[in-house]
């Protein structure tokens, strides 16, 4: 990751993200039923959780951080370390087993030179293994980012990544 | 009663027992982790697995977890079903497939209930071939040592933490088999309850780090029913002893005191006992001005020397010290020379919390009635940080409402996760009123800032509404008469209302203010509790005992030829300049178990045992008079001060102590010298006292290296030290079966190596002791018993422009003077802060971090500031300067030192 | 012409109905009929459908509704939840609904809020439904504009709020009662029973878990009636079911059909069967927590209790068909690892004993295999059952294992006897 991007990393909130929060809070029947949303929002801003930004929400939700942690490190989609500007979630459940899903893995480790987990070397891409997407029909799945993808081959695969150069 | 029936055979319980709690009560040994009394049930760790039949026909039954089965009438169970034996085995192979089997270098070694519950479910063979996933552990800070392989994932230390103390650093994280208990960061535990997870955690994760620098196993050491000294509530503890060295403590059962729970200045704070500053022999000031060491005899006659030739004997009594020493010195002086050895102020306190409990219109709760409570008033006290492990009771009193929910929709306490869901955090009434912000305000329903008059003011208002006969306040702050309706209105309504206040208020208008609360219960026929807390372990019995006398300064007040100072560093109590100026024609005999400035300034000092080293009699702030026993028999010169006066005493020629030889003896004589304390012989059975012919085995049956021990200085194989005062022995010979409550030298069973044999020893599970909880309550109220309200109602704090009322921020950690020199308890002190309120901070140009300056007891104290928003306006509260703690409250000028220490 | 009340109103371009477009294809009629109804009018009418839980479990939905305290009986609080966490590996069906006719969706939950009458409703979403996620929030604001949604809806006195919240993601999440932990900000550990979500759900208070198949049967039910409902079936239980078939098929997919339709019919007719070059070992027929059904049982219908018969379960109603170019022992071990990985840690059994299972599967399958596994195999399988651990996820991952070791012993057999995956060649091939 570039030093830019680190800085990006290390910004505070801000007062838009914390007031999205504090009024998500004040909607929710008791404040930290806002926890799960509110880290959401900052992922999306920042694309993972820092210990910093973590700390923030806990304040913001009355929260400690052992408390805001305990949640947020017993969920997939909060992520607690850095990862690349695209997440790759590669379904690894059984209809996309059965359809070639390990094949689909093997390939973009390939491809990236990443090992399921990592984060490419440019920092574009982190490969996260997923539970079943519900695309089974079209196995093998992925998401990239926010896109659901189906029917994947190399070639489609090839092709998706290329997408994102 | 309830019947079921285990394995062919009838047993009964109490009607809404879970069934665990019911086999063990009925005297089977269930395995089990997750469920702990105190904490109930939650169903996690699977190993209670027994069978239930639907009915008598039904012979497949089912598995069910017992923790989690309410026991119905009539209803069947097997324990010994292949099924249900074959999976508990299975339980715990799955908890040791990531299990680091490193019992041999483990703390929890041979105390281990996951060793004990391995073996009693026969799983013996490893089938787990591959790799175990590993963790990496946390620096929790100087009490706690962290070994997370270690863990079985039982939650057990997150539900007490956080849900029963009400911690916030420590959670659990992760999830599948890579949960993690520890904090979010290495660091500190902030919980002054992080000590029990040492006991509550069934395996070696937490572990007692003190206790890790001199490790020995549990069957290597000799035990000892002992009493914490560090606080006024007189929690029951063990002490362990090997090598004449104090090795640890650990919580002692006492079902009306302390339960399974102790602070951590109480568990960790015993340092002191093996520390570098003890005194080992008599220290007799010579010609040339300095101390050296003289022979016991040397300093028994030369004592004795003194109180023949002396005019006027001052005595001068220890709230620390046991009540047998303090009457040794009582009737060696006689009672008109013998004085509280506490500053005036406190004298004043103790001479008013006597006259109210004597009063017998008020009830003493014991600390589990105090946990019954449905609603709770804390007048001036801090009790977190003065006598924490009443914080923690009341923590289960506030929490008691939501057992009050739960059984309205038939939910069981014991079902811990269900009362909380369906309660969420449904309290009983808490009010706190302090000057500054305590950690018992998050489950306050009103947490009031106020002076300590206006606090007085407060109560008396309270009292007022509930009997119209109460004085009442004029012209109370709008603000706090707004709360008075809203407090009264809780206790009335409360069916155990509680108040709670004590001498470290530092008023006694609180403490009046308090008793008339509790009087005013009384009157509208409520049965009101008051818990008045002292902080010393023995501060009630002294005071009891000193009928009338003052403090220290009385003490001085008039020339003695000769002052005998009992374990007690005087000058923590006045202002020097006092003392030396009382002292400058008078010879100082000081006995104390450590090196001080009273010792140091004493010209004779005669080396008294710490309570490690003794037995003897404490009375808790309860009034519960109870006995510590010697874990640590000295070769050194220490003795009890009692049979250090006694000695100098008979050689003086004095009668009265003719016959201090034995513990006993000095029970006797001081249960028929002052009728307040007759009952003190049926404290625990006299050193006489047999089982089967044999003396108690105060060391286990597998004790190691008892020849091989002192090899080092001698082959000889040394003859054990005898006990007098105790009916223990004080080796492995000797009873090891079930003794009187008092007795317990360490909590084993047959297969029960680990603290979690407290049910064996329990007349009912999570109740009192089988033969009653040790202790004998001094002070009982009487049905109709007269009382009359106090009627001196202070004026209203007034803030001064030029001068700020400073008062005590009590610490846990550093106010009490034995645990303060303790290494790891030093570990957590910190610096001595000024806490002021933001504008009064702006108003002297201060800001947070900044020193400031200010004279108290005679000396130019220089201070951290810290600015408390929520203190009210002309307040000062001074925390981490308890040596001067004697002065305060007073009022104090305030000037900036100017250097920013941030 | 086979009825489809679940997806008749879906398009064919698969983009869902803008609340008119639904309106003008009968949409929230039923809304209204219930509302003048009363609610226990509304919990008879369903109970009589015979309308049976779509998550898995098959519990009625009339029965369930029917355990929340009455109108008039405290507490007054109470939660309709609906369970879209769809995490079940091999279900794709409510997805389906919740991107191309969240309406209808939305309807059925403002009848099951007023049913049981709760004031606000969740609909629990996992998180990586993103389209699903968008197109329900802007129906939920949608039906909020037409007064739908909302205080004191079309004047009946009834008030509703709706909140869509997307998951963390955990499989657990799915399970109901570790559903209201998620919901509340906590970690998901599922609750124990009793006190019945009835009783004390989310928030401590009376709480009903429904899934979004389950509520999308419910407005037709309301507006055309139970007995309507009953007839569309091929079994006792009422309606119709998204079926799904995905793996080596020619046309993967789902499909509403008679509820209790055979098998066979699934797989041969509306999935077209096989591929060429590829024949089918078995079907797991509801998801990753059902037990393989072989092909000598294809003729079971598709409903709770044929299924059970054949010592299955109906599960999700989305098939997942293994061909004989995987190996049986690879597809358990993935089966397996996902449930390892997705237990929530908190009993001893799931949370420590699906990794060993696991372990021993991947052993088995890279040829490392001993004798004694598949004995150990078996105990985790006994003793990781119901009732053995603290919710159902734990069964439901040995109800695979336990099947596969019927079926495809010999499979095991191999791979330990010759210390080699048969199957090694297709182990990452794409075919
Ligand atoms: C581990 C586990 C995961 C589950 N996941 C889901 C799910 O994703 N969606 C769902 O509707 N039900 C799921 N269920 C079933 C729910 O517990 C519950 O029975 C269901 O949501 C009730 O809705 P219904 O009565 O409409 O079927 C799961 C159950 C378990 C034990
Ligand atoms: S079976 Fe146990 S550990 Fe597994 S998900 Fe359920 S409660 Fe959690
Ligand atoms: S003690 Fe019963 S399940 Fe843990």
């Amino acid at each position: 990751m570039s030093t830019v991007e680190q800085d990006f990393v290390h910004e505070p909130l801000g007062p838009r993200l914390r007031h999205q929060i504090a009024t998500i809070a004040r909607h929710a029947e008791d404040k930290r039923a806002a926890c799960i949303d509110a880290l959401k929002l900052v992922q999306k801003r920042f694309r993972f959780v820092s210990d910093v930004h973590l700390a923030e929400v806990a304040a913001l939700l009355e929260m400690t951080p052992a408390e805001l942690d305990g949640v947020a490190t017993f969920y997939n989609l909060i992520f607690r370390r850095p990862v690349g500007r695209h997440v790759i979630l590669l379904c690894d459940s059984v209809a996309c087993w059965v359809m070639g899903g390990a094949a689909a893995c093997a390939h973009l480790c390939e491809r990236l030179s990443v090992k399921p987990g990592e984060t490419t070397e440019d920092g574009r891409f982190t490969l996260l293994p997923i539970v079943c997407l519900g695309h089974c029909d079209h196995a093998p799945a992925m998401m990239v980012d926010e896109d659901l993808y189906g029917d994947l081959d190399a070639a489609r695969l090839d092709d998706i990544l290329r997408r994102f150069r | 009663m309830t019947t079921f029936v285990v394995d062919g055979k009838s047993f009964t319980c109490k009607p809404g027992d879970n069934l665990l709690q019911a086999c063990l009560h009925a005297g089977f040994d269930l395995p089990y982790f997750c469920w702990h009394p105190a904490l109930g049930s939650v169903g996690a760790c699977r190993q209670c697995a027994v069978k239930q039949y639907a009915s008598e026909d039904d012979k497949v039954g089912r598995l069910t977890m017992a923790c989690m089965t309410p026991v119905s009438e009539g209803a069947r169970y097997s324990i010994t079903d292949p099924m249900a034996t074959a999976f508990r085995a299975s339980v715990i192979e799955w908890l040791m497939v990531n299990h680091p089997h490193d019992c041999p270098v483990c703390e929890e070694g041979g105390e281990c209930h996951l060793q004990d519950m391995t073996v009693m479910t026969g799983h013996a063979y490893r089938r787990y071939r591959f790799t175990k996933r590993t963790h990496r552990n946390q620096d929790l800070g100087p009490f706690i040592k962290h070994e997370m392989n270690r863990c079985i994932a039982c939650y057990r230390c997150v539900r007490f933490y956080r849900d029963y103390a009400g911690g916030r650093d420590f959670d659990v994280f992760g999830a599948h088999d890579h949960v993690y208990f520890g904090r979010y960061a290495d660091g500190t535990l902030e919980s002054e309850f992080s000590g029990n997870l040492v006991e509550i955690c069934p395996t070696g994760v937490f572990t007692d780090k003190t206790f890790s620098m001199h490790y020995v196993r549990k069957w290597d050491m000799r035990g000892a029913p002992s009493i914490c000294v560090h606080c006024g509530l007189g929690c029951n503890t063990i002490t362990n002893e090997r090598e004449g060295r104090l090795r640890r403590i650990v919580n002692r059962y006492n079902g009306s005191v302390n339960g399974y729970f102790l602070c951590d200045r109480g568990r960790f704070g015993y340092g002191f006992v093996n520390g570098g500053d003890r005194i080992h022999a008599p220290l007799a000031r010579g010609d040339d001005g300095r101390q050296g060491t003289i022979s016991s005899d040397d300093a028994i006659h030369r004592f004795a020397a003194l109180l023949r030739s002396s005019s006027r004997v001052v005595g001068i009594g220890s709230p620390r010290a046991s009540l047998e020493s303090n009457f040794a010195l009582r009737a060696l002086v006689g009672a008109e020379n013998f004085y509280l050895g506490v500053s005036a102020r406190e004298s004043r306190l103790l001479r008013l919390l006597v006259g109210v409990l004597d009063s017998g219109a008020i009830h003493i709760p014991s600390l589990r009635e105090a946990q019954q409570a449905d609603a709770v008033l804390i007048l001036g006290s801090d009790l977190s940080n003065t006598v924490p492990r009443a914080a923690l009771a009341v923590r289960q009193a506030v929490r008691g409402g939501s057992f009050t929910l739960a059984a309205a929709a038939k939910i069981p306490q014991w079902q811990d996760t269900a009362v909380r869901n369906l309660a969420g955090d449904a309290r009983r009434p808490l009010f706190v009123a302090t000057p500054v912000a305590t950690r018992l305000d998050d489950i306050a329903r009103l947490a009031l800032r106020a002076a300590p008059a206006d606090i007085a003011r407060l109560g008396f208002a309270v009292a007022a509404i509930l009997d119209p006969d109460a004085p009442a306040v004029s012209d109370l702050p709008a603000d706090l008469a707004a709360q008075v309706g809203t407090i009264a209105d809780a206790l009335l309504a409360a069916e155990r209302p509680l108040v709670i206040s004590g001498v470290e208020a530092g008023d006694e208008s609180v403490v009046q203010a308090s008793a008339n609360v509790a009087l005013a219960l009384r009157a509208s026929g409520k049965s009101g509790a008051l818990m008045l807390n002292v902080p010393e372990c023995n501060s009630l019995g002294l005071a009891l005992m000193a009928n009338g006398q003052g403090g220290l300064e009385a003490a001085l007040a008039q020339s003695a030829a000769l002052v005998i100072a009992l374990e007690n560093d005087i000058y923590r109590r006045a202002e020097a300049t006092v003392i030396e100026a009382a002292l400058t024609s008078s010879y100082l005999v000081a006995l104390d178990h450590s090196e001080g400035p009273t010792t140091r300034r004493a010209d004779l000092v005669l080396p008294a045992t710490s309570f490690a080293e003794c037995g003897g009699t404490l009375v808790s702030s309860e009034g519960r008079a109870q006995r510590f026993y010697q874990p640590i028999f000295s070769k050194t010169d220490v003795r009890e001060s009692w049979r250090w006066l006694g000695a100098a005493g008979c050689a003086a020629g004095y009668k009265v102590c003719e016959n201090w030889n034995t513990l006993d003896n000095m029970v006797v004589a001081l249960a028929g010298a002052l009728p307040r304390f007759s009952r003190l012989p049926d404290v625990a059975p006299p050193a006489s006292f047999r089982v089967a012919g044999s003396r108690i085995a105060s060391e286990p049956r597998r004790f190691s290296g008892r020849t091989a021990i002192n090899a080092a200085h001698s082959v000889r194989d040394p003859k054990p030290p005898v006990s007098t005062d105790s009916p223990f022995s004080t080796t492995m010979e000797g009873y090891h079966g079930k003794v009187p409550s008092a007795l317990f030298p360490f909590f084993w069973a047959p297969a029960w190596n680990s603290v979690q044999s407290i049910n064996k020893f329990q007349a009912e599970i999570d109740g009192a002791l089988e033969g009653g909880d040790p202790g004998i309550r001094l002070l009982e109220a009487r049905p109709h018993a007269e009382f009359r309200y106090y009627t001196r109602i202070p004026e209203g704090f007034v803030p001064r422009s030029d001068m700020w009322f400073a008062f005590v921020l009590p610490r846990v950690f550093g106010d009490d003077e034995q645990s303060a020199r303790a290494v790891c308890i030093r570990e957590r002190m910190a610096g001595a802060i000024l806490a002021l309120n933001g504008e009064d901070a702006a108003l002297l140009g201060v800001v947070s971090g900044q020193s400031v300056a200010c004279e108290i007891g005679g000396e130019q104290q220089c201070l951290t500031l810290e600015v408390h928003p929520e203190m009210p306006h002309g307040l000062a509260g001074i925390a981490g300067l308890a040596t001067v703690a004697h002065a305060l409250p007073t009022f104090v000028r305030i000037t900036p030192t100017g250097s920013d220490e941030s | 012409m086979i009825e489809t009340p679940l997806t008749a109103t879906i398009q064919p371009d698969g983009k869902p109905l803008d609340v008119t477009g639904y309106e003008r294809v009968g949409g929230y009629q039923a809304m209204r009929k219930a509302l003048n109804m009363t609610p226990e009018a509304i919990i008879g009418e369903i109970k009589s459908s015979r309308l049976r839980g779509r998550g898995g479990a098959g519990f009625q939905t009339g029965r369930k509704w029917e355990a929340v305290p009455k109108r008039d009986e405290p507490p007054f609080l109470r939660y309709l939840i609906v369970n879209a966490d769809e995490m079940e590996p091999g279900s794709f069906k409510d997805r389906l609904l919740l991107e191309k006719t969240p309406h209808q969706l939305i309807e059925g939950v403002i009848i099951g809020a007023f049913a049981i009458q709760a004031a606000l409703a969740y609909i629990f979403v996992r998180g990586e439904y993103v389209l699903a996620l968008e197109r329900l929030a802007h129906a939920v604001v949608e039906a909020q504009a037409r007064g739908y949604v909302g205080r004191d809806i079309l004047g009946s006195g009834f008030s509703l709020t709706i909140h869509v919240h997307a998951s963390g993601g955990r499989y657990i999440c799915g399970e109901a009662s570790a559903l209201f932990s998620a919901l509340e900000g906590r970690r998901a550990i599922p609750r124990a029973r009793p006190p019945r979500s009835a009783v004390s759900g989310l928030w401590g208070k009376p709480s009903v878990v429904n899934n979004v198949e389950t509520l999308c049967c419910v407005p037709p039910i309301i507006e055309r009636g139970a007995n309507w409902y009953l007839g569309l079936s091929h079994s006792v239980d009422g309606g119709t079911k998204l079926y799904g078939v995905s793996g080596r098929v020619k046309r993967p997919g789902l499909w509403e059909l008679p509820f209790g339709t055979p098998l066979n019919e699934i797989l041969f007719e509306h999935a077209g069967g096989m591929r060429a070059g590829y024949e089918c070992r078995a079907v797991l027929p509801g998801g990753a927590s059902t037990a393989f059904i072989v092909p000598e049982n294809f003729d079971v219908r598709m409903d709770f209790a044929s299924v059970q018969k054949i010592g299955s379960s109906l599960g999700t109603g989305n098939i997942v068909v293994l061909d004989q170019r995987r190996c049986p022992i690879g597809l358990l071990r993935n089966l397996e690892h996902f449930f390892a990985q997705e237990s929530c840690g908190w009993c001893t059994p799931c949370r420590d004993g699906l990794p060993w299972v696991e372990r021993i599967l991947t052993a088995i399958e890279a040829g490392e295999g001993k004798a004694e596994d598949l004995e150990l195999l078996i105990h985790h399988v006994s003793f990781l059952g119901p009732g053995c651990t603290f919710c159902d996820l734990a069964p439901g991952a040995m109800a695979p294992l336990g099947s596969g070791l019927k079926h495809f012993r010999s499979e095991f057999e191999r791979h330990i006897n010759e210390k080699a995956c048969p199957w090694h060649d297709t182990k990452d091939a794409w075919t």
